[in-house]
């Protein structure tokens, strides 16, 4: 294959996003180089504006010039185009690929969208409420890990697969969220084979290479959140 | 085979679901035969509660006993499952990706715009989901625009035209009890020129229910909303 221009790809991105850690994760385990733009949300770039004029989000990624958004839709669209030497994100049985799309929705409709109510709900209750949910969310993915590893150590079976990569994006904010919060997303009672699965993704060296620090994922945190308290009481 | 039973068994409503349609317009597509399985959603069977624990919705598409659940990962399992007739999604991989973000929009922005548009509880509220509503419509125009071909898909449906074409009955039976019309002539002729083109298909005609039955259905659940608030007023 010829060098140069054939196969840029460039990561419209955000540190603290886990969204754009999906990608991230998903270059990383297939070993694939690519050029990363730290993008401020606050400020956004022309190139994001223009890649992404529907949602104005990251992660977006540009593949030889075109744009390819929305982190789930990303990480397939990269499957789809480096198939590559090992074993292949998504599964090739067609109903075990649909297993995998359904709890990779589920992971982002119900345990994340829950999860951020918890801690960002505007009322004690609401905050109660969206605790239940998270765990009750939780207990599914536990099954749903128990059904899809088959005994083995990730989602994918034997190697890193769609759904790891996915609820892989959560796992420095699962760190912090715990430093900041004193709760524990996955723990060792209600969910022990997320617990152990967390550990072990964290440790492989493809994850270790991009996930960023928990620590300053928690600091990030209370610096948005004292922003966003001054703001308010600024009103 | 007489009396044999199908290896598709699709589980759907007594009453008109745009989701549980889509399903349909695309096994009709691809030509297959299934067992269609009316569930009253109002005491769901345990076929349903099995088939679907998670979140006990229609459709549920079961093949050779094996259930398939949301109605866009349906569409896609179709698509892997039986890949050699009216493929959804097309060949190169970049045109799947734009395919898979129209769909996840229909869902996500134009769908999720009719409760608050409709029926929000504040003016505000129903404001804003009517401005959801109308950006939601003219982004989908803006990609026909910009294409320049019959259907989102292409020269023929696919995967866009389905999720959005189960939602035609819907949307008129919208505007006729709204009396708004949010896809006309001047806003989005394109997509008012693809609504004909789409209903005047041989699955379409098969499958869409007829927007009266939809109407009928829309009323009868604001009125037993109603009586459920009163209720609760008492």
């Amino acid at each position: 294959m010829a060098g140069g221009g054939e196969n840029k790809l460039k990561l419209l991105g955000m540190w603290t996003s886990p969204f754009a850690l999906r990608v991230k994760l998903a270059l990383s385990f297939k070993g694939l180089s690519y050029e990363y733009v730290e993008e401020d949300l606050r400020n956004k770039s022309e190139l994001l504006l223009s890649s992404n004029p529907v949602h104005k989000k990251v992660p977006v990624l540009i593949h030889n010039g075109k744009p390819i958004c929305e982190s789930q839709i990303i990480v397939q669209y990269i499957d789809e185009t480096f198939p590559g030497a090992d074993a292949s994100l998504l599964p090739s049985d067609p109903y075990e690929r649909a297993v995998a799309r359904f709890w990779a929705a589920y992971i982002d409709d119900k345990l994340l969208k829950s999860w951020l109510q918890a801690s960002m709900g505007k009322t004690e209750e609401e905050k109660a409420e969206a605790l239940k949910e998270t765990f009750a969310a939780v207990a599914n993915l536990e099954a749903a890990f128990k059904e899809c590893s088959k005994g083995k150590p990730f989602f994918g079976g034997d190697t890193v697969g769609y759904l790891d990569v996915t609820l892989g994006g959560l796992v420095s904010w699962m760190h912090a969220g715990e430093a900041l919060y004193g709760m524990r997303l996955f723990d060792a009672t209600r969910s022990p084979l997320l617990d152990a699965w967390v550990d072990r993704f964290g440790s492989l060296d493809a994850a270790k290479a991009v996930l960023p620090d928990a620590g300053r994922l928690a600091e990030y945190a209370k610096k948005r959140q004292a922003e966003q308290a001054a703001a308010a009481a600024a009103n | 085979m007489a009396g044999a039973e199908h290896e598709l068994k699709l589980l759907g409503s007594t009453n008109p679901s745009p989701f549980v349609t889509r399903v349909e317009l695309a096994l009709a597509l691809k030509g297959l035969s299934y067992d269609l399985v009316a569930v009253d959603l109002a005491n769901k069977s345990d076929l349903l509660l099995a088939s679907n624990p998670v979140h006990r919705k229609v459709p549920v598409l079961i093949h050779n006993g094996k259930p398939v659940s949301e109605s866009r990962i349906i569409l896609e399992y179709l698509d892997d499952a039986f890949p050699s007739t009216s493929p959804l999604l097309p060949f190169d991989p970049h045109h799947r990706a734009v395919a898979r973000f129209w769909a996840a929009y229909i869902d996500d922005k134009y769908v999720a715009s009719w409760g608050p548009a409709y029926v929000g509880k504040t003016e505000e509220e129903r404001a804003e989901g009517m401005r959801q509503m109308v950006a939601a419509v003219e982004a989908l125009e803006g990609v026909l625009r910009e294409g320049k071909k019959p259907f989102f898909g292409g020269e023929t449906v696919g995967l866009v035209d389905l999720t959005l074409g189960a939602l035609i009955p819907r949307t008129k039976a919208n505007e006729v009890l709204s009396g708004t019309v949010v896809i006309d002539d001047v806003r989005t002729p394109q997509l008012v020129a693809w609504v004909e083109r789409f209903c005047e298909l041989d699955v379409a005609r098969k499958v869409l229910p007829d927007v009266d039955e939809v109407v009928e259905y829309i009323k009868m659940r604001l009125a037993q909303r109603a009586t459920a608030a009163d209720a609760l007023k008492k």
